[in-house]
């Protein structure tokens, strides 16, 4: 999608300088990039290329040993996990992380708590506003189920759904709380080609539907086939930022991917 | 006569036996990830135990030397500790390995709760005086007191604690320790036997709370059924301030607390201005613990293990 | 049975029938000392009750919950008994109680909640031994607790001038201290399950539900957990300091020796053997604990009447038969007696479906 006839885009996110150390081993060093509202961008490189280690510093999971990470201008480095997904970013895991023992809805009903208010005294005394809260939760995430293709298992155990199934939950569970940027750690892995497939359609129809989509993903084909914009890291550092077409050609990303000397 | 040199010995003795149960918390800490409840009450059992092989030995030989019938009784404690050990890890965890948390953490209770209600039925609720068979010789020290039994108590504790570091260290079934704390997963792969490890660390754990269990109570000369909870308790401390999951740590962690202990119990009269006394001495561990997990999570000497869930 | 689902409004009846005529029943059946037994079953009931809240809702092992309950019975005391000539009503000290309990829970969880479970655990164990050790202790310099001898003289309930001690005629009935005290903590009982399960099926309860799954990914829904922990941990201390009040006032005596560990585990014991999580399991859990013991005196009787002598004081048996509940019930039944259906799949799934997260990972 050429967005240079668009008019200039909205920065949503924006990450700035980021460094992480583990003890003397530097995990990213000075990594910048921006992802813009409503695209797809994708964060690629090979194996141990620091991908979901910045990723956990952008939700808070890690904290950054130096830069800034920012959400529509607001910096969330360095907050915890909870505060950060208040700001409007959430996630899904690259090794899936439900609730197992939870039916897949009342997974997906967890996600509205950051956007519900109710609190101990309204839970017991159930009033009113309780009750309408608690009716406009089950609503939502009967309308979430659906929207990821889910709606005939909402009565199913999260831990007892087939694979592709728990990762469209998981997407669910995160859209649940509202996002203004969804972030998918490995989307696809392990999905046979009908099923990524599927995935991307999905993708495909939350950037329609407005979201910005950040794809952390192994599946160079995917990726440049369906993101907007890319970005490459290797050893840690960002090798590459632009359209899909320009990255594919860059000597620096070809030379990390065959492994050569640049 | 030097209260704070006085304390400070007395500190360092009793220390020495919280590091030597502090070691098999830390152990088992380190493999599986778990706080083996029951570990205080067989340090009670090895109490118990050596009592009833030195009565019996009194009551064959009353001339026997006393080191002997001591020894003796550390004979027979120490294996039957051992086994009792490998018994409960067998019994009670070995099966929830993959259960949720909360599971062994409450078979461990229980573990706990059997085996002192047991050595109530088989002993009885009344304190049990253990003979002094230890030498009682008093000598000065820095214008303080030391007495022989002090010193045996301090000596094999360090010398088992030394053999314990070169197990870990120098051999191969400490190498493969160290690999299953590491990662259960990975030391299996590189062809270490994990069941066989752990049920190690439980033996040689259980052999040195059996140990520290004879130690204290000689030290006191009394034995009671219920005295593993508080030396359980506070041993756990003792890791936890060294840094739980590290060996060093615990010996270090023992010793400190023993000396906090020690000088705490001497001196909170007067801190508190004689409002508390010195009958509050067990609260100190507890408030060590607290104030480690405030402070620094990792202990002194670990690793963080502050949500590493 | 069947037939009673399908009505579930005469069902209802029924019970509310069975619960009222239940101390009668049970008087006129047994004695009046099963009585005082049945009041003790609704203590431990509003006990495991509020445990529950912690251990069986947000999976967070409390060892030291008695702690609570022996907050709540000595502010009872101090507030409405001889002692400092004191005499609050009863319906001003209990919620005090909760209070200080809820705020003792927060103080001892803020540090520890960060951690993980497991050092709660040790930590709330300390926290019981070391409440017991200043009760025992605080008689001087000033006299607080009146050390081991404990308190007594605590003033009894008293509704509206009617005070709950002695016996009087009641439609040709005789109604006792305890028969009036059953009917006060049935009402607190009944208070709880409906608090409790209110708080199960809310936004707050999912959360504890994802808390107890799975830490990391609760965070990352947006779930302050600290702040959830804690919400639990208080709750569960408060349901703990108001039955610690009632207890006082039931009593009129406490000591220290009522509020040693092994109270904890008996109620941790509670909430395991009658399924974790599942309000009628719990209160299944907390009959069968307070009764078997009661039961087992028999046992002690019928020693004397074949032996001549008690060879096994049946109170002994009593923790090690809890004891060897707890390790067995998590061997073979770890969901409980009564299990939430919850807890059952979750128990049960954790070995079938552990190969497919490993594989996948």
């Amino acid at each position: 999608m050429p967005t240079s006839t668009m008019p200039a885009p909205e920065c949503l996110l924006s990450v700035e300088g980021v460094c992480k150390r583990f003890g003397g081993l530097a995990a990213l060093e000075d990594v910048t990039l921006s992802v813009n509202e409503g695209e797809i961008f994708g964060l690629i490189g090979p194996n141990g290329a620091g991908k979901t280690t910045l990723f956990n510093c952008m939700t808070g999971l890690y904290s950054v040993t130096s830069g800034a990470v920012r959400l529509a201008g607001e910096a969330v480095q360095n907050r915890k996990p909870h505060e950060v997904v208040k700001r409007g970013f959430a996630r899904t895991f690259q090794n899936i992380r439900l609730f197992a023992n939870m039916t897949a809805l009342e997974n997906v009903m967890v996600g509205r708590h950051v956007r519900s208010h109710a609190t101990v005294i309204g839970a017991i005394l159930r009033c009113r506003r309780t009750r309408e809260e608690e009716t406009a939760i089950r609503a939502r995430a009967h309308e979430l189920m659906e929207y990821v293709g889910l709606g005939h298992k909402v009565r199913a155990l999260a831990g007892h759904l087939a694979y592709g199934e728990q990762r469209r939950l998981e997407i669910a569970r995160a859209l649940a709380t509202n996002p203004k940027l969804l972030a998918l750690d490995e989307p696809v892995a392990g999905m046979n080609p009908a099923e990524r497939q599927q995935m991307a359609d999905l993708f495909r129809r939350l950037r329609e539907d407005g979201r910005t989509l950040l794809l952390i993903e192994h599946d160079v084909k995917l990726v440049m086939g369906l993101c907007d914009r890319v970005a490459v890291l290797d050893y840690g550092r960002k090798i590459a930022e632009g359209a899909p077409a320009e990255v594919r050609k860059d000597p620096a990303v070809i030379a990390a991917y065959l492994g050569g000397a640049t | 006569m030097d209260i704070f040199t006085q304390q400070l010995i007395n500190g360092l003795v009793v220390g020495s036996v919280y590091a030597l149960v502090a070691l098999g918390y830390t152990m088992v800490y380190g493999i599986l990830e778990l706080i083996n409840f029951a570990h205080g009450e067989v340090t009670m059992i090895g109490a118990m135990v050596a009592l009833m092989v030195i009565g019996a030995l009194l009551g064959v030989a009353p001339d026997m030397p006393g080191l002997m019938v001591f020894a003796g009784g550390l004979l027979v404690a120490v294996p039957a500790c051992m086994a009792l050990g490998f018994a409960i890890e067998k019994i009670a965890y070995r099966p929830l390995r993959h259960a949720p948390r909360l599971a062994p953490l409450i078979t461990a209770i229980g573990v706990s709760i059997v085996l002192q209600n047991l050595a109530m039925l088989i002993w009885g609720r009344q304190y049990i005086s253990f003979p002094p068979l230890l030498p009682q010789g008093r000598h000065e020290f820095l214008g303080a007191h030391v007495t022989d039994t002090q010193i045996i108590i301090f000596v094999t504790a360090l010398i088992v604690m030394a053999g314990l570091w070169l197990l870990v260290e120098r051999t191969r079934l400490g190498r493969a320790m160290r690999a299953t704390a590491q990662s259960r997963e990975v030391a299996q792969l590189m062809g270490v036997n994990v069941d066989r490890v752990i049920a190690a660390t439980f033996i040689i754990g259980s052999g040195l709370a059996a140990l520290a269990g004879v130690l204290v109570s000689a030290y006191y000369g009394l034995a009671h059924y219920y005295m593993g909870f508080m030396l359980g308790l506070k041993a756990f401390s003792a890791a936890v301030l060294g840094g739980i999951g590290n060996i060093a740590g615990a010996m270090l962690g023992g010793l400190l607390l023993g000396v906090i202990e020690a000088l705490g119990a001497g001196y909170i009269g007067d801190l508190t201005g004689g409002f508390l006394g010195s009958h509050y001495q067990d609260v100190f561990a507890f408030f060590v613990l607290i104030l480690v997990l405030v402070l620094r999570p990792s202990g002194l000497l670990g690793e963080r293990v502050a949500n590493r869930a | 049975m069947a037939w009673l689902r399908a009505r579930p409004r005469l069902a209802l009846l029924l019970l509310a029938a069975l619960l009222i005529a239940l101390p009668f029943l049970v008087g006129a059946g047994l004695g009046r000392s099963w009585v005082r037994v049945l009041d003790f079953v609704l203590i431990y009931a509003l006990l495991a009750i509020g445990l529950n809240i912690v251990v069986g809702y947000a999976g967070l092992l409390d060892l030291g919950y008695i702690a609570f309950y022996a907050l709540g019975a000595y502010l009872y005391a101090w507030l409405a008994s001889p002692h400092f000539g004191l005499h609050l009503p009863f319906w001003a000290v209990l919620p005090l109680g909760a209070a200080l309990a809820g705020l003792f829970g927060v103080l001892l969880g803020a540090p520890t909640l960060r951690l993980r479970g497991d050092y709660l655990a040790i930590v709330t164990l300390g926290f019981g031994e070391i409440i017991r050790i200043f009760m025992n202790n605080l008689n001087a310099p000033f006299n607080l607790t009146n050390g081991p001898q404990g308190m007594n003289l605590i003033d009894p309930v008293s509704v509206g001038g009617l005070a709950f001690e002695g016996q009087r005629q009641f439609l040709g009935l005789t109604v006792t201290g305890l028969h009036l005290y059953y009917y006060l903590f049935l009402a607190f009982t009944l208070l709880a399950i409906g608090v409790a399960m209110r708080l199960q099926d809310s936004r707050i309860g999912r959360a504890w539900a994802a808390l107890r799954e799975d830490e990391v990914a609760a965070a990352a829904m947006g779930i302050n957990t600290r702040n959830v922990k804690l919400l639990a941990f208080a709750m569960g201390a408060m349901f703990g300091g108001l039955a610690g009040g009632l207890f006082a006032a039931f009593q009129g005596f406490i000591s220290p020796e009522s509020f040693n560990l092994w109270e904890s585990i008996l109620v941790l014991c509670m909430i395991v053997l009658g399924g974790m999580g599942n309000i009628p399991g719990v209160i299944l859990g907390a009959v069968l604990l307070t009764v078997i013991p009661e039961a087992l005196r028999y046992l002690g009787d019928l020693q004397r009447a074949t032996l001549g002598h008690v060879a096994v004081d049946p109170s002994d048996l009593r923790m090690l038969l809890f004891g060897l509940s707890l390790v067995a019930m998590m061997l073979w039944r770890p969901a409980g007696l009564w299990p939430s259906r919850q807890r059952k799949r979750e128990f049960a799934s954790e070995d079938e479906h552990a190969d497919l997260y490993d594989a996948r990972a």
